[in-house]
């Protein structure tokens, strides 16, 4: 089975406190911590686990730019046979459409049964991998939270749907899915793996490459242009408790006591 | 401004809540343009369901079909394909579903698509101002939308609120065809929640931790709190996803909807899919180390601390008080 996964490096957010630049047009970037995207790296783990059974190959894909490397040797320390940087200056300014059909022209390049992606990376977009599936023709699953290989080029897969339930479905080959968060344990990738990659080549395919056009993608192909970022107002706002961690904690008790939580 | 189409959920003849909320979004949008809500099935339910939004939509499309009994996606795309006229907008809400069929359906409807939207900021002829979130709900965005060849936009559930005193009176009208319908994808069933040993729906005070709890071993420090003031743990699903925590005690849209009076959220970022599963306005405290954390707009009490040391600390204090009064 040959697998690609696309994956994307993104501020960390569990990690990260988000603060917007003076412009409202962007996040402060600066002392972010960078990492995989938490369901991409799921995605990658289960082509790991497919390909042990099934054989075959996994391939990690990124479109982004050098500085996106790391998180392909990352993968491939993790046991990725190949990295890809799918990178030009065309590509900038992207929309999700953008990004699909970059990676449409990437995977016409190839042979790949299986495509994985994560099911939402840092915008919350959850779009590429329907985009690309659209794109290529095959069927496509959202939120996976399991995958069996059959007979006959066919997948048995699970998806997450609402309340804890799950939706078993059968999937033609080749097909893409969208991993969910928790499908699998990621493997541990320490520093001295990440060492054993660092020669590897990381080939870089262009838009030329690719046979993309100008105006097909970037800002130029883009219906969809995010304009700013600004401060979320949900609700009213929590009070928070400005006193030492004593003062918070009796005033905590207080309220547990006449909400009726401590008998 | 183009038609706008909703397109409906339902559920063995009840229609999702959504339903009420994307006609809200699609008023919003534009309050003069056509506005059909259209929804795929094979039956009475069907039928069912096409009454139940007569009050909120103008026009009714209802395409029946025994291959769209089960709303399988792809086919579903199919079926719309089939009927939607060239720049429409189409809404869906952003669920399970949505997110299946969403994104390809804008591929070959060759329209834009923007998803999880919260709400429209501003329309401009065919351009779209709308706001949604990035990075767990740490910040929002302002996001152009070019529908001149038509847009697809997901709507996040609970973000905008139904109508009152709707009164469209719409009409059904049938627009199924015969023809054959077939995926590379096919529905096999559905699987029940697993049960677990501790039933969190029922307990009216929740200890419910997240990410912040950092690992395995240290679920224990909730246990104790619980333990302390007579509650249950709960938990957000980066814990499940680490296997910290049993499925059955998540709370969220892919997890378990409580209705506890108190719930105490601990180092739990807030992400939408998390509140979803929070109903009847529990009083809400949250501890979270980042001042960001958008469970802390939600929450009634908020303290900046990490629960690793405020938890064991508000522990031992409970149990200081309850000595007190039993002696």
């Amino acid at each position: 089975m040959e697998i690609l996964v696309c994956v994307r490096r993104v501020p960390d957010t569990s990690e990260n406190e988000i603060q917007l630049n003076s412009a409202g047009n962007d996040i402060e970037r600066g002392d972010l911590v960078y990492s995989i995207n938490e369901a991409d790296n799921y995605a990658v783990e289960e082509a790991l686990q497919i390909v042990a059974k099934a054989g075959g190959t996994v391939t990690v894909a990124t479109v982004g730019a050098e500085d996106d490397e790391e998180v392909l040797r990352r993968e491939m320390a993790m046991g990725a046979n190949r990295g890809v940087l799918i990178s030009d200056d065309a590509f900038n300014g992207s929309d999700g459409r953008g990004i699909a059909t970059i990676l449409n022209a990437f995977v016409e390049t190839g042979h790949y049964d299986l495509i994985l992606t994560g099911v939402q990376a840092e915008d919350g977009g959850a779009q590429v991998g329907g985009m690309l599936a659209a794109l290529l023709d095959y069927p496509f699953a959202s939120l996976v939270t399991s995958i069996e290989v059959l007979e006959d080029r066919k997948l048995k897969i699970s998806r997450e749907i609402e309340g804890g339930q799950k939706e078993i479905n059968e999937i033609d080959l080749p097909c893409v899915l969208s991993i969910q968060t928790g499908i699998n344990e990621p493997r541990y990738v320490g520093m001295r793996g990440i060492r054993q990659v660092a020669g590897v080549p990381i080939p870089t395919f262009h838009a030329k490459d690719l046979g993309i056009g100008p105006g097909a993608v970037g800002e130029a192909g883009a219906k969809v242009k995010r304009v700013d970022y600004f401060v979320p107002v949900l609700g009213k706002g929590a009070e928070i408790l400005q006193g030492s961690r004593e003062e918070n904690i009796d005033r905590v008790l207080e309220l547990l006591e006449a909400k009726g939580g401590l008998k | 401004m183009a038609r706008i189409f909703a397109y409906i959920v339902h559920r063995a003849g009840v229609v999702d809540d959504s339903a009420y909320e994307l006609a809200a979004a699609a008023r919003q949008i534009d309050p003069a343009a056509s506005l059909t809500a259209v929804l795929t099935g094979w039956g009475p339910d069907l039928d069912a369901a096409c009454n139940a939004v007569r009050a909120s939509y103008p026009e009714i499309w209802k395409i029946a079909h025994e291959a769209l009994a089960y709303p399988n996606a792809e086919l579903v795309r199919k079926a719309l394909l089939q009927v939607l006229p060239g720049a429409s907008i189409v809404l869906l809400a952003h669920d399970h579903l949505g997110i299946d069929l969403a994104p390809g359906l804008s591929i070959k409807m060759n329209a834009a698509f923007v998803s999880d939207v919260l709400s429209i900021a501003r329309v401009e002829g065919d351009n779209l101002k709308v706001v949604r979130q990035e990075f767990g709900g740490q910040a929002s965005t302002h996001v152009h939308c070019d529908a001149r060849a038509g847009a697809v936009l997901t709507i996040r559930p609970g973000a905008f609120k139904p109508l009152a005193n709707a009164a469209a009176n719409g009409s059904v009208i049938d627009k199924s065809s015969d023809g054959i319908l077939t995926a590379g994808r096919r529905y096999l069933e559905t699987l029940v929640a697993e049960t677990g040993d501790v039933d969190i729906t029922r307990h009216s005070i929740l200890v419910s931790i997240g990410r912040g709890i950092q690992e395995k071993d240290n679920v224990a420090i909730a246990q104790e709190l619980a333990d302390a003031v007579g509650a249950v743990v709960s938990c957000s699903r980066p814990v499940v996803d680490a296997k910290w925590m049993e499925k059955s005690r998540q709370v969220g849209s892919s997890g378990k909807t409580v209705k506890p009076k108190i719930y105490l959220a601990c180092g739990i970022s807030g992400a939408f899919q998390h509140l979803a599963g929070i109903k009847g306005s529990p009083f809400l405290i949250a501890i979270n180390k980042n001042p960001k954390a958008p469970i802390f707009q939600v929450a009634d009490v908020g303290i900046v601390d990490d629960i690793l040391e405020f938890l064991p600390e508000l522990t031992s204090k409970v149990r200081e008080m309850q000595g007190a009064a039993t002696r």
